[in-house]
């Protein structure tokens, strides 16, 4: 049909295109977020006031950096189910650590979780590449293995306490009113959107999109994807810090972090299976999660009735998302074999056909 | 890569009964059961020599009953998985079915067909709702199945803060009685075992959700119904967690909160399914191999207790052993799959 159609409007639908290729699939949950800030501004006028913004995009920092992490992860065809148990970790660790030795430098103990975290992700990456073991079960495996070691290992209740200094980073400011937490993420959000635009970040979505393809043109398929575990881990454990430095020792610290963290990215619009998806849309999809529990908790929905509400949210923000953006590619991959879907000719995207085919 | 590319000299006569036994050996389902026979061997070994017993009557006992309800959630589990979809909703859905059973049944036998019905009712249309979100709204099983089991968790704890109604006396025997060693619950987990053995091999239903979890596009443009499929795939599911949390119900004697999530059904019957051999994107796998992971886990578990190893560092090693168990599957499958 598009014979038919005048110039003018193929040139606008041109336009239109392009923003929404470069918003991408993320494209509903910016709307999603802006959706939620304004119901968050009708509801609780003072919330956009400077200091409580920036306490907000605090509480939301650790999502963040685990959705970061755990986008990196996705995008190239696997999971990580194992962050949520580094942060428990991570926070128990540091605990001990300052029992051991009280004096130790903050960044030094920071450094060393973060190594550590890398560590358990490398562990991750190699066990899921090279044994080819589907990674829905190594980082599974890999969770009971850190809450029960940690948890063996504390005996059952961690103790000690956290030093001021060690929890500034979580806690405190910058400059009297930027929160360090603010910082970090910053920092992460942009230090991962440039890795994404690097060499490095092109192999890895070609190696989600298809990585049979990937190897053939000479894609260290592995490789990319060990790195994308580590780097998730290490991520994990940075949020460890904040969530330790903000909330202090629990041994609950990081339990169910690694279900919010995979829906933060596919709300994010990124496409389990691997292969699709921006890592700004995995970061947004965090702070509209966050904004949800803010908006929940100021409309005064009773706490147990939480969960009920946003799990009806998010299975409607998934549902608006996969309506307008994406076909049923492929529901759930374990990583080794590419989506049934990706060989769909009818799959490629484009406005071309606005008189509308049947879409089922 | 290369493996794929050469040309396989032709099979000698002599040959090829070894190649079918390899080939039978290399069945995951035959595999898991040899692995659940020497874990139980070594098992017996090591307990032998820390001076217990393991292969007593009642350990035996012990261990069947271990398996029924962990068994009953990973046949469903397995159900959907070879469909190519996934349940993340099972826990609390046994959760709140042991609840419904026990507040119906209220501790009356009169009451007892109710109680049964309405969780087998509750659990219909729990697994329809999942099964219609992740075809019709076209979301991803994962994230579809983790709302409804957070929806499920919220409507939980708004309502229940503890323990709750009463099981009739009659049912409890399900819980309890046994046939000589072996208990009446076991029968029940042969039974739908059976049952969905048959579903899957001998029926039609059991061909497409095959053919739909081994790649729906092609089962579409054959012909299956591969929406109406998977829907009826999680609808089984969601009965066989029905089931279990009746057998729950029966145990505790009560409706708990915490029956399905204390236990975390849902990784462990992912785990245990997995464990059979059946893969995680669909179309491959089967109803004895998820049998054998259950049982591989269940003498895990009795053998960890019986030398009392602390329960965390029991966590430790079930995680280590499920890791190391998969890995010895991905390899052997991947020298089958190139040479195939």
């Amino acid at each position: 049909m598009s014979t038919v159609t005048a110039t003018p409007v193929r040139a606008t639908e041109g336009r239109r295109s392009r923003l929404t290729q470069a918003l991408g699939t993320a494209l509903p949950v910016y709307a999603l977020l802006l959706l939620l800030f304004g119901a968050l501004a009708i509801t609780d006028p003072g919330f956009f006031e400077a200091d409580r913004f920036l306490a907000f995009v605090r509480r939301a920092a650790p999502l963040v950096l685990l959705a970061a992490g755990q986008y990196l992860v996705i995008v190239s065809g696997h999971f990580d189910l194992s962050v949520g148990a580094i942060v428990t970790a991570g926070v128990v660790v540091a605990a001990e650590i300052y029992q051991d030795f009280p004096g130790a430098h903050w960044l030094v103990v920071t450094l060393a979780l973060v190594a550590a975290g890398g560590l358990v992700g490398l562990v991750n990456g190699l066990v899921s590449t090279v044994l080819r073991v589907p990674s829905f079960i190594t980082t599974l495996g890999m969770m009971l293995i850190l809450q029960g070691g940690v948890f063996y290992w504390t005996g059952g209740s961690p103790t000690g306490s956290l030093p001021e200094e060690f929890r500034a980073m979580g806690r405190n400011d910058v400059f009297g009113w930027l929160p360090w937490a603010v910082l970090v993420c910053a920092a992460a959000g942009v230090g991962v959107a440039l890795l994404m635009r690097s060499r490095f970040g092109r192999t890895l979505i070609a190696t989600g999109d298809s990585d049979r393809t990937a190897e053939l043109s000479g894609v260290s398929v592995h490789r990319v994807r060990v790195i994308a575990f580590v780097l998730s881990g290490a991520a994990a454990a940075l949020a460890a810090v904040l969530v330790g430095g903000y909330s202090g020792i629990s041994a609950q610290a990081g339990s169910g972090m690694e279900f919010e963290a995979i829906t933060a990215v596919v709300l994010g619009g990124v496409l389990l299976g691997g292969g699709r998806g921006s890592v700004l849309g995995a970061m947004a999809g965090a702070f509209a999660l966050t904004a949800l529990f803010t908006l929940l908790n100021l409309r005064g929905v009773s706490g147990a009735l939480e969960p009920t509400v946003q799990g009806v949210i998010v299975i409607a923000a998934v549902a608006v998302g996969a309506a307008n953006w994406s076909r049923p590619r492929a529901r759930l991959l374990t990583g080794n074999r590419p989506p049934p879907g990706s060989a769909d000719p009818t799959h490629a995207p484009g406005p071309t056909d606005s008189t509308g085919g049947p879409t089922a | 890569m290369t493996a794929t590319t050469e040309t396989r000299p032709l099979p000698a006569p002599a040959k090829e009964t070894a190649a079918r036994w390899r080939r039978q050996l290399s069945d995951p389902a035959v595999g898991i059961w040899l692995a659940a026979l020497g874990v139980t061997l070594l098992g017996w070994l090591v307990v032998a020599l820390d001076g217990g017993e393991f292969l007593t009557q009642p350990n035996i006992t012990g261990i069947l009953q271990n398996c029924v309800a962990l068994g009953l959630i990973a046949l469903g589990q397995t159900m959907v998985i070879l469909t190519g979809s996934l349940d993340l909703s099972v826990a609390f859905l046994a959760s709140l079915g042991t609840l419904v059973a026990a507040d119906t049944m209220a501790g009356e036998d009169a009451n007892l067909v109710v109680g049964v019905l309405a969780v087998l009712a509750l659990c219909t249309a729990v697994g329809l709702a999942n099964g219609l979100i992740v075809t019709k709204l076209k979301v991803n099983a994962f994230i579809a199945t983790l709302g409804v089991a957070l929806i499920l968790r919220g409507w939980i704890e708004d309502n229940y803060t503890g323990p709750s109604g009463a099981v009739s006396p009659s049912f409890q025997r399900l819980g309890y009685d046994r046939i000589g060693p072996i208990p009446v619950s076991v029968f029940l987990l042969a039974a739908v075992a059976l049952a969905l053995w048959f579903v899957c091999r001998r029926t039609r239903l059991g061909h497409h959700m095959f053919a739909t979890g081994g790649d729906e596009h092609a089962a579409r443009l054959s012909g299956v119904r591969t929406e109406r499929t998977v829907v009826i795939a999680h609808v089984l599911c969601a009965l066989c967690v029905g089931i279990a949390a009746l057998f729950l119900t029966a145990r505790f004697g009560a409706g708990s909160p915490w029956a399905g999530t204390e236990a975390s059904y849902d990784l462990e019957s992912i785990a245990a399914v997995v464990l059979g051999g059946t893969i995680l994107a669909g179309g491959r796998g089967g109803v004895v191999g998820t049998l054998g992971g259950v049982v591989v886990l269940a003498v895990l578990d009795s053998v960890f207790n019986q030398l009392a190893v602390d329960p965390f560092f029991k966590n430790v090693l079930r995680g280590v052993v499920i890791i190391a168990a998969v890995a010895v599957y991905a390899r052997r499958r991947r020298s089958t799959r190139r040479s195939a």
